[in-house]
């Protein structure tokens, strides 16, 4: 199969998860949030997203909680070091793949 | 109506009949009266457009790119080492298919510095995509500034014109202006596939991996050498509307024919000199004096040099003993590269034919040395008549 028929003759890449491929098989590190230090979480309201505004491949969504897609989370951990209130940490995957054994 | 301007004026008057929304350069010898004029003409009001000085001529492209990508009219002018400087913007426009016109006023390169006429400057960017056309006088660099910008946004491909330094950006000629309502008529406002929407945010030009993708809407997408592939499909296809950008100019303005080559005396010559640019007009000098003497020899300009009319150029010197090839560029440590695409585009056409014409190439002009009409006539005469050399030879040197 191929591209022929495709829209653009350009690389285009629009908003959205995917663009890069399933980009959550990068991941060395996963992005933990700790909803009691997060803002929107705590207030009960609309507020901050700093780390929906920041994520490069756009997987964190802008809900109390915010949610972050793992299957596209490439865990770059630019999400923890923009949070104001440092609610998100970046966690070792290893820790994950230990519990998906048990 | 007909006025006396120089070159640069011709180029810069072209650019504002086409209505450019932006115009970005940085200042070089010989194309800096061009883009001071459009700074004029901005700066008066008399041409409603953005002027956006820059710091250097990588810059003037990235900001052409930008202004494209949004979906303006763009243009830029440069000459020789800013020209190379700007060279991997130059590589960008095309592979993200943006239509910006850019006026080369040609010049040698440095090293060692020197400000005057040669072609190395555009010759080196043959290879980048673009679609080049080269202008044998100041009609021509008005007309084709006006066909670049329909033909660009036509096929989404930027376009170099291309004039000779000094020769023609600062020497005075009679020439048409067109009428800006016939502009209007010949070129509509550009009306991008995509332009840069706040609404419909995108990253142009992303990284692009080897293979295919599947874009967001989980439809396959094209990888890098897909659209790598596009690029020369369209730019070999757009030579045929190049023809229909010549068919509907000449409709319009009443000028035009041919619009790859423009041959002079060739039907019965046994003998083509051809070349790119001014020289071609001066090799008609030669041509005609030569005539009197009863030699058969015809010169034949070639107004487009990529995407490379091989086919034309074949049948227009099919039948004929020599192919004489001026050239003021070089590709170091070969010969002339209108030569070897020359020799190229006659093996591709004519090799089954059993007559392929015999091509010698000379290389005059370097950095601006004078190139005396005697010595192409003598030259002309002299290939005419034996192989003079393998070796592409140099007219003029002083070794
Ligand atoms: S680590 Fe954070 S910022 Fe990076 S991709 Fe994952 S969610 Fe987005
Ligand atoms: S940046 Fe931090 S505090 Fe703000 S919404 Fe995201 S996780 Fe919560």
């Amino acid at each position: 199969m191929g591209t022929r028929n495709y829209k653009r003759k350009t690389s285009h890449s629009e908003n959205g998860p995917g663009d890069g491929g399933r980009t959550g098989s990068w991941r060395v590190e996963r992005p933990i949030l700790d909803k009691s230090l997060c803002i929107p979480c705590k207030r009960n309201k609309e507020a901050c997203f700093i780390c929906w505004l920041f994520c490069p491949e756009i997987v964190i969504s802008r809900t109390i909680p915010p949610k972050i897609d793992l299957e596209y989370c490439k865990g770059c951990g630019i999400c923890a070091e923009e949070c104001p209130t440092k609610a998100i940490i970046m966690v070792d995957e290893a820790e994950f793949s230990k519990e998906d054994k048990e | 109506m007909h006025i006396i301007e120089d070159g640069n004026a011709a180029a810069a008057l072209g650019v504002k009949l086409c209505r450019a929304n932006v115009i970005a350069a940085y200042p070089i010898t010989p194309q800096t009266p061009l883009t001071e004029k459009l700074s004029e003409y901005v700066e008066s009001g008399e041409m409603k457009a953005e002027y956006i000085p820059v710091e250097s001529e990588h810059s003037a492209m990235a900001v052409c790119i930008a202004a494209s990508s949004a979906g303006a009219r763009a243009f830029t002018a440069t000459s020789a080492n800013g020209l190379l400087y700007m060279h991997e913007q130059v590589q960008w426009a095309a592979g993200a298919r943006l239509p910006i016109v850019m006026c080369v006023v040609n010049r040698a390169v440095g090293a060692p510095w020197n400000v005057w006429n040669d072609q190395q400057d555009s010759i080196s960017q043959r290879d980048t995509g673009w679609i080049q056309m080269y202008c044998a006088d100041h009609q021509q660099i008005i007309d084709s500034v006006i066909k670049a910008f329909w033909l660009a946004e036509k096929v989404s491909i930027p376009i170099m014109v291309c004039y000779d330094g000094f020769l023609l950006s600062h020497t005075f000629m009679p020439f048409d202006l067109p009428d800006q309502e016939k502009v209007d008529a010949f070129l509509p406002p550009f009306r991008p596939a995509y332009a840069l929407n706040p609404d419909e945010p995108a990253s142009l030009n992303t990284v692009t991996l080897p293979d295919v993708r599947i874009d967001v809407h989980g439809e396959l997408a094209h990888g890098y050498m897909e659209i790598r592939y596009l690029l020369q499909e369209e730019l070999r296809a757009s030579l045929a509307v190049a023809a229909e950008a010549d068919k509907r100019f000449t409709e319009i303005f009443g000028r035009g024919g041919d619009p790859y080559i423009e041959p002079y005396r060739c039907d019965d010559a046994d003998h083509i000199a051809v070349g790119l640019g001014s020289l071609t007009y001066q090799l008609r000098v030669s041509v005609d004096a030569l005539r009197k003497e009863g030699i058969k020899v015809g010169v034949m300009g070639i107004r487009f040099y990529r995407p490379f009319p091989d086919e034309a150029i074949a049948n227009a010197l099919k039948g004929k003993k020599g192919v004489i090839v001026f050239e003021k560029a070089l590709s170091y440590g070969y010969e002339g590269a209108l030569a070897s695409d020359l020799k190229s585009a006659l093996y591709e056409h004519l090799a089954g034919t059993g007559r392929l014409p015999l091509v010698q190439n000379f290389i005059a002009g370097i950095g601006g040395r004078e190139i005396r009409t005697d010595d192409l006539t003598q030259t002309l005469r002299a290939a005419t008549q034996s192989r003079i050399a393998k070796e592409p030879t140099w007219i003029g040197l002083k070794l």
